[in-house]
């Protein structure tokens, strides 16, 4: 194609980290109004790239040309000033500031040459709209979920996007209905002749709304695609650099569910405001997919089950003794685990390394005099970084400098490692590649048979029918409906979340 | 219901009215306009010196020059004006400018080289305390009949209080102080960045500028507040000023800003100073107390408002 029609082209970027080469010699042509996939394996150098195109990492090599002339972009400012708007991986927005002022943030509107609020909430208001979003704009943005912030991020975006617009995983922690929204707003900026760089891990995602695709391995261009024509085996083929092995089918209810023990046993809890009452039985080995949209109360759940806030009704039962938790070490003496949805805040220790953060569930778990020997530390740590490809050179690399989906990684084998009874995972697979998707789904499977309990909640609903032996449904704050065996399929799921 | 943000502020007012209100009961005189201007005219150049305090805590800094950025002012003036004989007039856009120079300088060190407010700004302390003594480890008296005019300059208010050069100086920074950190982008990207750092980057916030000039504003206002120090002592002298840092530190966060930065309003912190004005005066009032019972007070407000800020940060 002719540098005429490009509206972003980059030629033979290289980039370097201590240890590293984290993009070696990337090709990448984004024309107007297209929508363009970025993809790739965990750690394949996606979210790199885009740094280098938006001016937080300076390249070590290669031109960036946008409308044809060469572009230094040296910091964001400078990309959004030249009319790149970029959506990065994770959700970074102010929390302290208000929703208002986090969209508005650096091109706040003006009365009298003073910062005009009234309009700065109103137009967050309306703007917010689009996305079906209706809250109050006014409070600090640390208020709400992580996925309303993520609709907020995308929001501010949106409403920059001047000549590109760039989007890192922006569906990550987002429902079908919202996909759904965020799709329509893409193509209305298509339409307008905005570029769009578009990364996720979804396959059906690309292939709904995508034109082109530019696909990475191991830091270096695999290729560039058009999205009509390459089949999604091909596609795997070259993200993976080998097929895909096909993962057989679960049989659900492979297990006599009456001779399993029950692990976990609620009856009536709930908490007024947060969740209405809920009766839940988890047996041993079984795993238990929650279900339901944003907000439906599938993050409150886990929350209420390991204590982080504490029922104000009902019973709870845990391995045959009735239970009352009032602070999540309990609960992790007890011998449960939880996997936050919210990595950036609540998961990681970003300069701690690796193999730091893989034993800490671990060791608070054991306390902290008895420390766990360095030389066992390390095999946990290893074992884990093979067992489900943790991307990294070792595991002494600190965890910030990992990719996103090789940082949630790192989390769920924190958990996996301290060895739980019940394990409660939110959101366990944000961003984390189809090959990495597989290898994690086969280990909880081992670890069920072990006899390990397990408690998901995921929007993906093909991950909940791959991993549940029941699934329970929840729409605003209550449980919906309880599927089993043959009935857990993705429209059968569907039809109960969204049936009135 | 109001805004979960504005409970530490609420807080605080409410605590100046108590203490207020506590004095006024047991005294008969205390209870007057003429106390409550009293307060500020007392305290105007600490609660310049803590406005400026307040950018650099909500950026998630700290500016532990203030103090001796007050005294080396003073001791510049003085020798300006009465060995110089330089007029007041032209020394303190001179002073002004300088100590503006001189925040700049540590705002670019611990920005570009990615130092702690805290180092870098105690060697400004120790490099600025140091100058003053090296200028003059005398006192320097100031005379001259502009500094006259000025403690001559103000108006009566009815029921006695007095409206002074000082008051007037701290009302009109405070004005444009609230003025900048709420209705203007500086204001916002000072929030920015004492939200977090990455992300403000990530949003566009250009973290150069912006910290040079959070460090520059704090120690602008604290080479004014030595000025109007000067209008108090109608002297320079290298070793005073001791602490006010501290002082300062203690009625932001009195005044309901979060010591890790991102949360609080600059009013908050002119509520702070008057509470601390408030204890000072009502033991001056009991006659019987001695006045470290003041720091003694103000030690015990500290830890209520840092647990207060604990419980509240937790919620979230
Ligand atoms: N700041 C950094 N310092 C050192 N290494 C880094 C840094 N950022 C990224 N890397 C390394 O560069 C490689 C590419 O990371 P990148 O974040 O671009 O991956 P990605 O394709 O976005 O993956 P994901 O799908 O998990 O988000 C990884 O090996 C990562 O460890
Ligand atoms: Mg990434």
């Amino acid at each position: 194609m002719s540098n005429a029609t490009a509206v972003l082209q980059l030629r033979g970027i290289h980039k370097k980290f201590p240890g590293v080469h984290a993009l070696k010699g990337v090709d990448f042509t984004l024309r107007p109004g297209e929508i363009h996939a970025l993809l790739g394996e965990n750690g394949a150098g996606k979210s790199t790239l885009i740094k280098v195109m938006t001016g937080v990492y300076t390249r070590d090599g290669g031109d960036i040309l946008l409308d044809g002339q060469p572009i230094f972009p040296a910091s964001t400012g400078d990309a959004q000033a030249l009319g790149i708007s970029t959506v990065y991986q994770e959700v970074n927005l102010l929390p302290n500031l208000t929703v208002a002022h986090n969209i508005y943030l650096g091109r706040e509107p003006k009365r009298w040459g003073l910062i005009d609020w009234k309009t700065i909430n109103q137009r967050s208001r309306e703007l917010l709209k689009n996305y079906d979003l209706d809250i109050d704009v006014t409070q600090p943005l640390s208020s709400y979920s992580i996925a309303v912030q993520q609709l907020i991020a995308i929001a501010r975006g949106v409403d920059m996007s001047a000549k590109v617009l760039i989007l890192d995983e922006p569906t990550a922690s987002l429902d079908a209905d919202e996909v759904q929204s965020l799709f329509r707003i893409m193509r209305s900026l298509k339409e307008r002749g905005i570029g769009i760089v578009f990364v996720t891990h979804f396959l059906d995602q690309v292939y709904a709304v995508c034109d082109r695709i530019t696909i990475l391995r191991n830091a270096e261009l695999v290729g560039e695609f058009e999205a009509a024509t390459l089949t999604r085996p091909e596609l795997v083929g070259h993200m993976l650099g080998k097929e895909l092995a096909a993962l057989e089918d679960r049989l659900h209810q492979t297990t006599s569910e009456s001779a399993a023990a029950p692990a976990l046993t609620l009856t009536q809890v709930g908490r007024p405001g947060t969740l209405e009452p809920v009766d839940l039985q988890v047996a041993q080995g079984e795993v238990v997919g929650l279900a339901g949209l944003l907000g439906s109360g599938r993050t409150e759940l886990c929350r209420l089950i390991f204590g982080v806030d504490k029922k104000q009704s009902g019973t709870m039962v845990f391995q045959g003794k009735t239970i009352h938790l009032s602070s999540t070490k309990e609960a992790i003496d007890l011998g449960m685990g939880l996997c936050p949805e919210d990595r950036k805040h609540d998961g990681i220790l970003g300069p701690l390394s690796i193999r730091e953060n893989i034993i800490l569930a671990q060791q608070i778990k054991q306390g902290w005099w008895r420390f766990i020997p360095r030389k066992q530390q390390n095999a946990i740590a290893e074992k884990y970084v093979k067992d489900i490809n943790i991307a990294t050179s070792d595991i002494e690399k600190p965890i910030e400098q990992l990719s996103g989906g090789n940082q949630q990684k790192v989390i769920l084998a924190r958990w996996l490692a301290s060895n739980p009874s019940l394990l409660l995972l939110d959101e366990p697979t944000r961003g984390i590649d189809i090959g990495a998707h597989a290898e994690i789904i086969k280990l909880i499977r081992q670890l069920c048979e072990q006899g390990l309990s397990l408690i998901v909640a995921s929007s993906e609903l093909e991950e909940l029918v791959a991993f549940s032996d029941k699934v329970v449904v929840l729409r605003d704050r209550r449980k919906v409906a309880e599927l089993t065996g043959s009935d857990i399929q993705p429209d059968t799921i569907m039809r109960a979340i969204a049936s009135a | 219901m109001v805004n979960r943000k504005f409970i530490p502020l609420i807080v605080t007012c409410c605590l100046f009215f108590l203490l207020f209100g506590i004095g006024s009961i047991q005294f008969e005189s205390f209870g007057t306009s003429r106390v409550f201007f009293n307060l500020l005219t007392d305290n105007a150049f600490l609660i310049i010196a803590a406005v400026g305090m307040t950018f650099v805590i909500l950026s998630g800094g700290i500016d532990l020059s203030v103090g001796a950025v007050i005294a080396l002012t003073g001791v510049i003036s003085s020798v300006l004006i009465s060995q110089y004989n330089w007029h007041p007039l032209a020394v303190f856009p001179f002073v002004l400018l300088l100590g503006t120079g001189f925040g700049a300088a540590m705002g670019a060190l611990i920005y570009f080289y990615k130092l702690q407010p805290f180092i870098v700004t105690l060697a400004g302390m120790f490099l600025a305390r140091g100058l003053a003594s090296v200028i003059s480890e005398e006192s320097i008296p100031i005379t001259h009949e502009f500094y006259d005019a000025v403690s001559m300059f103000g108006f009566e208010l009815p029921g006695g209080a007095w409206i002074g050069t000082s008051t007037i100086i701290c009302l009109l920074v405070l004005i444009a102080a609230i003025v900048v950190a709420h209705y203007t982008r500086f204001g916002g990207r000072v929030y920015a960045l004492g939200g977090d750092n990455n992300s403000a980057a990530l949003m566009g916030v250009p973290l150069a500028s912006t910290t040079i000039s959070i460090y520059a504003t704090s120690s602008f206002l604290a080479t004014l507040s030595g000025i109007v120090y000067s209008f108090y002592t109608f002297s320079g002298y290298s070793l005073a000023a001791v602490g006010v840092e501290l002082d300062a530190i203690a009625a932001v966060v009195i005044g309901g800003t979060l010591l890790t930065g991102g949360y609080g309003y600059v009013i908050g912190t002119l509520v702070g100073v008057l509470i601390m004005g408030v204890v000072q005066t009502y033991i001056s009032f009991d006659g019987t107390l001695s006045s470290w019972w003041t720091k003694i007070v103000i030690g015990i407000l500290l830890f209520c408002f840092i647990a207060m800020q604990r419980v509240l940060s937790r919620g979230r």
